[in-house]
């Protein structure tokens, strides 16, 4: 599929913002900066990026504990978001929420999720109102090889296959499920073969590969918009970081096996593919690191500078309707 | 309670029973089903899901409209699907989880889904989505979206439906901050409630007790709703306060008119919500009686009972003139058996037991 050149720059764009939010993210938890846990997704990009080149603000996705890449590819701002693991007013959900929650609704973000599984169902309920409403939207899931074990995971494939709704479910199978190995953990060798049993489309794709990711999902969104069902993408990616923050990877998995990930590296593959055919100038690369590097230091500096949310926040958003809530037996 | 629609010449009287307004008697299961109508004629974005609320999902019948083999468990959604089609009353595969999910998901994005959860026990099935999704996801995102869906189940014990399918755990969902739990005790309050549920803009279960839904009473004929979180007296009492809520609401009053045959004056308090919670309701009645006896169906641990006994002796102490008494199930699963079935719920004799010991007659 040839790409358009605005897009390949979004692509680039895309993928080494995420990069640099997650190394900044991660030096600056280290710093004592986020107030709670953070999941890095660096070395997944090309998943996200590959998958949201195809949608627009209309267009719901639902997310998981690592779901910075989802948001930055849906087009969250990273100063919004690190005010958010800075717990700041200024953050994505004014500092309620943290870096498992960040959500944008007027970007079709439906929010980072921390239990495992559990925003899937929720981009199928998108994908519903869609079809209900007679929208041109379509919803995608993304979770990883660990949902797999969920049963809501087998329940959302199956009610979007019967109900035939516009739905993506994209699994980032970055090979472990906090520190269990995929071979251990699913029946499965590839799981796009799930897919199969709920009768729609399933493809394993190379995650570390935004061309073969863009591809896949491009015919799997187009199929979506055309009224005929979701389809499953796997995408075979790796994280580079532990599960969270203070996991270390090594207790459970080799140098050689992450060395051989990143030789594979998602932005330098891109890198190569688009010196390689003469598709994006060394300058126009270099020009938009260079401004992606300045907004992780303004986004730090925003999030530094931001005020802490006031203490009547704890109270509010409770309900919609209801703005007395129990404040507590004190 | 909040009047909706009133017609031309609209009265300035109190909808309700006792009020002289336009109304006949209706069944419960009849006066959900035409909330139900009332509200999908209302607003387009309304629409049902659950397991065979139709029934014969896909298939037509002779005459080729939409089969509506069941009408719903309990017949709570019986003629919906050929007047409003199955884009609208879909039913659903057996999967509480990913319906309910999915239900919350179309409510982030626009619609306001009705969730038929059959029994109050799969709620159990289904419980990360309420917990996590839909009652959180306001709070956890700061206030950027809302999340209007309704969900109904059928509670309660009384018709033989044993462990699995009688539960009245409407106390830990009353647990959940950004869920609303209401507990309509008749034909008339599950009318208003549930128009209410349905327009409101937060997660709102409304349990409906199994053995209310065969019970008649009067119901007006305009459309109204009852505001969530408001509780009613049932009667008025000098000499004790009883707390009802759902099916034990008219066990209560019955109790309650047998304790006037031997001239005790006992006021019933109808909770309504569980949460929100109406705390005034009650407060101002134990400050008139000086005793109060909360009468729920659940087991006691951690119960409504209990909820309300906490709230009384923190802000009624003063007003106590005995101990507070629950009158509840016992501390079992809901037995099979009829006799053991009918020792397990609380019925009139152990109301009015309790109160004549409490007030030492």
């Amino acid at each position: 599929m040839d790409i358009p050149p605005d897009k390949l720059a979004w692509m680039y764009t895309t993928m080494y913002r995420i990069r640099r939010f997650e190394e900044t993210m991660l030096e600056q938890t280290f710093k004592g900066k986020s107030m709670g846990v953070t999941h890095s997704s660096d070395g997944q990009e090309a998943g996200p990026t590959g998958i949201c080149a195809h949608l627009t603000d209309k267009d719901w996705i639902s997310s998981t504990h690592r779901g910075h890449g989802h948001c930055i590819a849906k087009g969250l701002d990273a100063k919004r978001m690190m005010a958010e693991i800075f717990g700041k007013a200024t953050g994505q959900c004014k500092g309620k929420g943290g870096s498992m929650h960040i959500a944008d609704f007027t970007k079709g973000m439906l929010g980072a999720n921390a239990i495992v599984g559990a925003g899937i169902p929720l981009a199928v309920g998108a994908a519903l109102t869609a079809k209900y409403k007679g929208y041109d939207s379509v919803g995608v899931a993304f979770f990883g090889d660990g949902a797999n074990g969920q049963g809501v995971l087998h329940e959302s494939m199956n009610l979007a296959s019967v109900w035939k709704l516009p739905v993506v479910f994209a699994c980032e199978n970055n090979h472990y499920a906090e520190a269990t190995p995929v071979e251990y953990a699913v029946a499965v060798g590839d799981i796009a073969d799930r897919a199969q049993s709920y009768s729609m489309p399933g493809v394993t794709v190379d995650g570390m590969d935004a061309f073969a990711v863009y591809d896949a999902a491009g015919e799997a969104i187009a199929r979506a918009r055309r009224g005929e069902g979701p389809s499953l993408i796997e995408l075979k990616t790796y994280r580079y970081h532990g599960h969270f923050h203070a996991d270390e990877p090594h207790k459970y998995r080799s140098k050689e096996e992450e060395d051989s990930w990143h030789a594979r590296d998602a932005i330098r593959n891109f890198e190569t593919r688009v010196a390689e055919q003469a598709l994006m100038s060394q300058d126009r690369l270099t020009a938009i690191r260079k401004e992606i590097d300045q907004e992780m230091l303004d986004a730090v500096e925003f999030a530094e500078n931001s005020p802490m949310p006031h203490l009547d926040e704890l109270y509010s958003d409770v309900y919609v309707s209801y703005s007395n809530p129990l404040q507590g037996l004190r | 309670m909040t009047t909706t629609e009133a017609p031309a010449a609209a009265s300035h009287q109190p909808l309700g029973p006792g009020f002289d307004v336009p109304g006949r008697e209706t069944t419960y299961r009849e006066t959900f089903n035409r909330t139900l109508r009332d509200e999908l004629n209302r607003d387009p974005d309304v629409f049902i899901m659950g397991e065979d609320i139709a029934g014969g999902a896909g298939r037509t019948d002779e005459e080729g409209k939409p089969l509506d083999a069941w009408g719903g468990p309990f017949a709570a959604t019986k003629g919906l699907i050929q007047d409003f089609g199955p884009e609208r009353i879909r039913d659903t595969p057996i999967s509480e989880a990913g319906f309910l999910g999915a239900a919350v998901g179309a409510a982030l994005t626009g619609t306001r889904p009705v969730v038929d959860l059959m029994y109050f026990d799969f709620v159990a099935v289904a419980f990360d989505q309420l917990l996590s999704n839909a009652a959180k996801s306001r709070y956890m995102f700061g206030g950027q979206t809302k999340v209007p869906i309704t969900m109904f189940a059928r509670s309660g014990g009384g018709t033989g439906h044993a462990a699995q399918h009688s539960s009245n755990f409407y106390s830990i969902l009353a647990h959940i901050p950004g869920l609303k739990v209401v507990v309509p005790s008749d034909a008339y309050t599950v009318r208003g409630l549930l128009a209410a549920a349905i327009r409101d803009d937060d997660p709102v279960m409304v349990c409906n007790h199994k053995k209310l839904i065969n019970t008649t009473g009067f119901v007006p004929d305009q459309s109204y709703t009852i505001d969530i979180g408001k509780g009613r007296l049932l009667r008025e009492g000098k000499d004790v306060t009883i707390v009802g809520m759902s099916w034990t609401s008219p066990v209560c009053k019955n109790a309650a008119e047998q304790l006037a045959k031997e001239g005790i004056d006992a006021e019933v308090v109808d909770l309504l919500s569980v949460s929100p919670l109406d705390e005034e309701i009650f407060l101002d009645s134990v400050a008139k009686t000086n005793r109060i006896v909360i009468v729920d169906e659940d087991t006691p641990r951690a119960s409504m009972a209990s909820e309300v006994a906490a709230v009384v002796s923190e802000k009624a102490f003063d007003y106590l003139d005995a101990p507070i008494k629950r009158v509840t199930g016992p501390h079992t699963p809901m037995p099979y058996n009829r006799g053991l079935e009918a020792a397990f719920i609380p019925d009139e004799a152990a109301v009015a037991g309790t109160v004549k010991n409490l007030l030492n007659v």
